[in-house]
């Protein structure tokens, strides 16, 4: 079976179907984008809440860290996919169940499966800024609030972009469990394809098109790894920091 | 002189630990105080309830006449005090001179131009102004010690408090530090300094006061610590540190 990998008319027919994939292929990265989005923003979010002195916050990020970290993806997608419609309809009182588009599942379904990965992130990368950072931002008046937004987060870039990075690779090969539920992602229609056809290029295919996306952001991975361990080099200011020697 | 800093009777527990037992303490505007004692003798933790770092336990720390509450300390550590840390606690993240405008920027509302001539103005003073594009971690531990100073400065707040600015020094690097106390306290700003440093204490201090186990022990000028300490643990503690 597998001399047909190296059939040239196989091959052939693959690419000429090349549109459905790239069909696929398009329709993957809009969900990564905006499920990549939805964990950014509620990752940071839990990830602060679990830094907090608020036990009831804390407890909100543990609890729905726990859950969505234990829990399959699959089992999260297919339950949006069931009960999503009706949940809806219950809770928005609308006469009939909510129809929910593949897209909205795969986003949602991905973000906030991942956003219990960032907000861990995210805490570690709080967690490792030193306690006199706040004491000093209170010293000198700032709110809780402030001190985070201006003090506190901006320190954690380094050590949490490369991890943040690896959930953004993640999340990309998440993508495709929307397959399972007919989501007319890339996983999806290079499985129609092969199911049509039989032959594995298909499978191959869809491969080369997330190691596309997937490799580039590990790249990306090992060279934030390497520059979190960079000493920052002097800036210029202009006006204050005398301008370096131009060359004569 | 009228008062700075009142504080009455204010105790603080850790837990079960009793770490400040009834203090009472004026100090008084532009007045210059030196804080000694052993180590674990509470004399840090009664600086920092004076910016509410530490809430206190029972008792009141006033600033000015208004008593701190933990819901104004933000704005009375805004108005009234800076502090300078044993740790510098500069911002990692920003250059030098970020780290002296941030606040003003973002706090006091004043223009990036205005922020910056006053912090370069500062650097100039604590002698650093060519380290302005530089950041915290290139520098020494005594150069980052007078950044941080130049950041309490850099706010004009009346009361600059000192927790062991020069303890985590190395030994060569603590006059640099102290030389630029003993230029600012030329001032007329109320500095609270904890510090094991006689020498610095005799050069600036108006009082002295002596802690030990949560309490303030014994009281007066440099000379009188240098010469005719009364209470027998304050004898025996400067005893160990000036020799």
């Amino acid at each position: 079976m597998l001399e047909g990998l190296f059939d040239s008319r196989r091959w052939q027919l693959t690419f000429a179907d090349m549109g459905s994939f790239i069909e696929g292929f398009t329709f993957t990265l809009q969900v990564v984008v905006v499920g990549l989005i939805i964990s950014l923003v509620l990752g940071t979010v839990l990830g602060v809440f679990s830094t907090t002195r608020s036990r009831i916050l804390r407890g909100i990020s543990r609890v729905y860290v726990e859950f969505f970290q234990n829990t399959p993806l699959p089992v999260q997608v297919f339950f949006y996919y069931m009960a999503g419609p009706r949940l809806l309809q219950t809770v928005l009182g609308t006469p009939s169940p909510v129809r929910l588009s593949a897209f909205a599942i795969g986003a949602v379904g991905v973000g906030l499966y991942h956003a219990a990965y960032v907000s861990e992130v995210i805490r570690t990368g709080i967690e490792s800024v030193p306690r006199g950072q706040m004491e000093a931002a209170q010293s000198q008046g700032f709110t809780r609030p402030q001190a985070y937004l201006y003090i506190i987060l901006p320190q954690t870039f380094k050590v949490i972009l490369p991890p943040l990075c690896n959930q953004a690779l993640n999340l990309v090969k998440n993508t495709s469990v929307l397959a399972l539920i007919a989501g007319g992602d890339l996983m999806y229609n290079a499985d129609n394809f092969v199911s049509t056809y039989g032959y594995l290029q298909g499978y191959i295919l869809a491969c080369v098109l997330y190691f596309v996306i997937c490799f580039p952001l590990a790249l990306l991975v090992q060279w934030l790894e390497k520059r979190s361990k960079q000493k920052p080099r002097a800036k210029a200011i202009p006006g204050i920091t005398p301008e370096p020697a131009k060359e004569a | 002189m009228a008062e700075m800093i009142e504080i009455k009777g204010l105790n603080k527990y850790f837990g079960d630990l009793h770490v400040l037992k009834d203090i009472d303490l004026t100090v008084k505007k532009g007045e210059k105080l030196v804080v000694i004692g052993p180590s674990g003798s509470g004399k840090s933790t009664l600086i920092r309830c004076i910016n509410y770092l530490e809430e206190p336990t029972t008792g009141e720390v006033v600033i000015d006449g208004t008593p701190l509450t933990k819901k104004n300390h933000l704005e009375m550590a805004r108005k009234y005090s800076s502090m300078v840390f044993q740790q510098f606690n500069l911002y990692p993240n920003m250059t030098v001179l970020g780290n002296l405008t941030l606040a003003p920027i973002k706090l006091q509302k004043k223009s990036k131009e205005e922020a910056n001539r006053a912090a370069m103005a500062a650097l100039e003073r604590v002698g650093l102004a060519q380290k302005a594009g530089e950041y915290p971690q290139n520098l020494s531990g005594g150069q980052q010690q007078r950044v941080a100073i130049a950041r309490a400065m850099c706010t004009k707040q009346p009361i600059i408090l000192f927790d062991e600015p020069t303890s985590a020094l190395d030994p060569e690097m603590i006059q640099e530090v102290l030389d630029v106390m003993i230029e600012l306290a030329q001032e007329n700003i109320t500095m609270i300094c904890v510090t094991h440093e006689m020498n610095f204490a005799r050069q600036v201090a108006d009082r002295v006061i002596f802690m030990d186990d949560g309490q303030i022990l014994e009281e007066g000028s440099p000379e009188h610590f240098f010469t005719n300490p009364q209470n027998p643990r304050c004898k025996d503690f400067l005893n160990k540190i000036l020799h």
